[in-house]
Formats: structure tokens, sequence, C-alpha cells
């Protein structure tokens, strides 16, 4: 496929003697939402966490816009400018206030004046619907709020693809669905995206694809009707019918 | 400072009783004219010993990061070299260093080519730094680990190189934590470098040792030494709670 933005072709990875990915391929066309879940340490964190190269795959292939990663420096330097990460624990910088979160990157990262890249970042406070929290410190923000103020940090980056690590699962449930609207409105607006979550309904609603993993390995993928429908495995059916009960 | 009035008090009432044969108060007496030109020689050495400290501190701070951050590698080979200097350093008593660096040190300069005098300040700097700074190696390493590992996972997904991501994202949150002992350690280098009087630095302690050897009163020159260094210690101190009240109020970071 020619406009796959991201390419991952028999990754493999090992924690130690502990084997995280087995021979994973997954395609990721531009504008694509895929949708990653599965039990607990079936790897869908160590899948995100290769693609933008926090952790290193020792086997097989992770193309970029048909670029292959390596170790060299200006490899992963290409990753950090490409593909942006939300983290389930936010991981705001507690010593800077909002701004300056935003635009801590694009001045030292992407050279960008200071005056330029406080507009940018009041541009996405407002696309994350918190405008006039600019100049407050992260503790002050309700936990949705930090977690809307760490996507538009990363989309102060002008990322080509986001990957998400369950955004949701630290929030309390009250505040979920302020942070899934936003990543509904960045999937209406073509947003390539890749979501580790367990939220069926965010799942059925944006997902292209939704892979199904356990133990390392690709159980299933396809659309979301079908998999929620009509699974063909066992443990998949299971797994989902289990997350569909809460 | 209360607490210094006690010990003072206690010190002149004493003084007081400078009848009797064992106590001779006259020798470090401010009120008769020989006894305020022993002082003043006493007091003098504090000059050298504050600039020595200070230097030295500076110094230690500088070269403590530089040896923390390889110990923080997730490559076993940097770490190693964090330990090797760790371990090696701190095993040194300071009045050997201070012999090997004042008189060896100039010798392997020579043999290399380099006309490189040492004097006993310099001397005296670079023992205590390059002693402290295993010390303040360690105060890095535990500060910046007690930096949670997502903050330094942001700030390499927000692009920021290595140093980049030091500096303003780990480093200013760790500060707090490395501050206050960083300011203990100061303390320790203000005690150590009583030693610099065994390579002829004029400062506190050598001062005292050579008034003794005029005047034979090791005693009374002797207290008023540890005096000294009392007043300096809880000048220090007072400095260092008064950064901890001020990193302590400010609650912005976890
Ligand atoms: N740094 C690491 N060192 C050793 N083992 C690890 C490490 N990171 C993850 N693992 C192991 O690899 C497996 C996959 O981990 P991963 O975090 O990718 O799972 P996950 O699907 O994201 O699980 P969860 O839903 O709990 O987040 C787990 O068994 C985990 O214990
Ligand atoms: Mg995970």
């Amino acid at each position: 496929m020619p406009d796959a933005v991201v390419e991952l072709v028999g990754v493999n990875k090992w924690y130690g003697a502990f084997h995280a990915l087995k021979d994973f391929n997954l395609e990721i066309s531009s504008g694509e939402r895929v949708v990653i879940c599965g039990p607990s340490g079936s790897g869908k964190s160590t899948v995100v966490r290769c693609i933008n190269q926090l952790e290193r795959h020792q086997k097989g292939t992770i193309r970029i816009d048909g670029v292959e990663l390596t170790e060299d420096p200006k490899s992963v330097a290409r990753i950090r400018s490409e593909v942006g990460m939300v983290f389930q624990q936010f991981n705001l910088f507690p010593h800077l206030t909002v701004l300056e979160n935003l635009t801590l990157g694009p001045i030292k990262a992407r050279g960008l004046s200071r005056k330029d890249a406080e507009a940018r970042a009041r541009h996405y406070l407002e696309r994350v619907h918190i405008p006039d929290q600019a100049d407050k410190h992260p503790i002050q923000l309700s936990g949705g709020q930090q977690q809307r103020v760490a996507i538009a940090r990363s989309l102060c980056m002008e990322p080509r693809v986001l990957l998400f690590d369950e955004p949701t699962s630290a929030l309390d449930p009250e505040m979920i669905s302020e942070v899934l609207d936003v990543m509904v409105e960045l999937a209406e607006d073509g947003m390539t995206m890749v979501v580790v979550t367990h939220e069926m309904g965010f799942a059925r609603k944006v997902a292209d694809n939704m892979v199904f993993m356990d133990a390392g390995e690709t159980v299933e993928q396809g659309k979301p009707e079908h998999l929620f429908t009509n699974p063909r495995s066992e443990r998949c059916r299971k797994f989902l019918s289990q997350i569909l009960q809460h | 400072m209360k607490r210094a009035f006690f010990p003072l008090t206690v010190l002149v009432l004493i003084a007081g009783c400078s009848s009797s044969q064992s106590w001779g108060w006259y020798v470090i007496d401010p009120t008769t004219e020989s006894g305020w030109t022993n002082v003043k020689f006493l007091v003098s050495g504090m000059g050298a010993t504050i600039q020595i400290s200070l230097i030295a501190a500076v110094l230690s701070i500088v070269i403590g990061l530089i040896v923390a951050l390889p110990g923080l590698s997730e490559k076993r080979g940097w770490r190693l070299v964090n330990r090797v200097y760790v371990e090696f350093i701190r095993s040194i008593p300071l009045l050997p260093m201070l012999f090997w660096v004042f008189y060896g040190m100039p010798i392997v300069f020579r043999s290399m080519g380099l006309n490189i005098p040492i004097d006993p300040f310099w001397g005296a700097i670079i023992t205590l730094a390059v002693s402290d700074s295993a010390f303040t190696a360690e105060i890095y390493r535990a500060g910046i680990q007690s930096i949670a590992r997502g903050q330094s996972e942001a700030a390499q997904t927000i692009g920021l190189n290595y140093f980049q991501s030091m500096r303003y994202v780990i480093l200013p949150q760790a500060i707090r934590r490395i501050l206050p002992p960083l300011a203990n350690q100061f303390i320790y280098i203000v005690k150590m470098s009583a030693f610099a009087s065994v390579i002829g630095m004029q400062e506190l302690t050598r001062r005292a040792n050579e008034l003794v050897v005029t005047e034979y009163r090791p005693l009374e020159i002797y207290t008023l030494l540890i005096f000294e260094y009392l007043l300096l210690v809880l000048i220090i101190s007072a400095g260092v709670r008064w950064l901890e009240r001020r990193m302590g109020s400010d609650e912005r970071g976890q």
C-alpha cells in the first residue's frame, strides 16, 4: 500500500527473556483510525511504544512514511517529529504552566519563535475546549482537562500520526467523555490515530480497523462491527463480551 | 541563631574565671591589645576558608552533575564509568588525596611536559571538589531518578533531545530534591577545608596552629577555632533551612 503512514512488518520485541511481540504486523494508512484492544499484558502498549521508539524492537521492520526506522539518532528524531503520543498518566510537566507545556516542544525542538508557538498553543487549546486555562499549572486542572492539555501538547508538534495509550483509563468516569469527544473530533478532522483503549463505544464510532491482541500477537482484526457481532476467535468473543458488559 | 548564644555565653563565663591557671583567656581577650591582635590574626583565616569552600563547592556541583549523568544511562558501560568514579573517589581519605594532589600531581604534569604549579590554595580546592563530587554525583542521581520516567518519555515525544529534556524538564523538577542535600554537602566541605592547613594554606586552622606555636595556649586558641567553624556552619544551616522552606512552600510540582 503506497500511502501507508506506519507499517510494522514481522516486529518482534523481547523484554529480557520475555517475548512481548511476536511477528507483529500492522499497516496504518493516512487518515486511518486504528483501535487496539486486548487483555492486560497482551502487548498493546509495547506496539505503540515501538512505533515511536520509546522501546526499541529487536527484529522486524517499522516504516514511517516508507522510511525504515533505525537506531540512528536522525531516524529517531524524524519519528519524534512525525509521531505524537498521549499517555495514560498524561505526563504533563508539573513545573510549567499549561501554555509552557504546549510551547516547549515547538520552541526548543522546532525552533519556532515564542510568539508563533504561543499562537499555535492557543489555537490547539481552543480545539480541546480549554482556551482559558493557559496560565494555570497542570495540578490545578481536573484529570479530564489535564488529558486534553496533553492532547493539545501533542497536536502542537503537528504530527502525522497520533498515538494514544489508554488515554481515559486514569480518569474518573464523568471525565471520560470530554476526552473521548475531543478524540472523536480529531478523527473527524482526518487525523491518523492509533488508539489503545477499552472504550468500545469510541471504537465503534471512529475505528476503521480494530485489532484484538493477545499474548503479543494479533488474534483478529477488522471493522469494529465485524469483531463485535461476528468474531471468528473464541478469545476475542470472550474478551469483548466481558468488557461490553461494563 | 539563638542556639549559638548558649555556648558563647558559656565560653564567656568560663573566660570570666580567668584567674585559674588552666584557662588563660588573656590570649584571645579582645579587650587587651595583644589579645585583640591574636583574635584578628585567627579570624583573618576566615576569608581563605570561605573562598576555598565556596569555589570547591561550585566545582563539586559541576563535576557531580557530569559524573551523575552517565550513571543514569541505560547503557551498562556508561553506568560503570559512574560507579567506578564514585566508589573510587569515595574510598580515598581526604588527607592522602590532598598530599597526592599537592605533591604528586605537579610531577604528573611535569612528566607530561606541562608546567602547572599547584599552590596550596588550588591544591586544597581541587582535592575538596573532587572528593566531594562523588557525593554530589550520588545526590544528583537520586534526585533525577526520583522524577517519574513518564516525564522524560513525554519530553522525548515532543522532540526534545537528551540535554534539552534534562535542562527544561528533569532538572527543574529534581532541583527541589537536590538542593537541600547539596547545601548540606557544603557544610562537609567547610569542615574538611581544615585539612588545607597541612599543605600550608593560611586558613582558620593554620592560623590557630601558628598562634599555638608562639603562645603555648592550645586550649583557648582551639576553642575559639571550634567556635569559628560553628559560626560558619550555623550560617550555612540557616541558609539551608531558608532554602527548604522556600522549596516546600512552592507546591506546584509534586
Ligand atoms: N520494561 C519492561 N520490562 C519487562 N517486561 C515488560 C516491560 N514492559 C512491559 N513488559 C511486559 O510485556 C508484556 C506486555 O506489556 P504491555 O505493557 O505492552 O501490555 P499491555 O497490553 O499494554 O497491558 P496493559 O493493558 O496492562 O497496559 C507484559 O507482560 C509486561 O509485563
Ligand atoms: Mg498498556
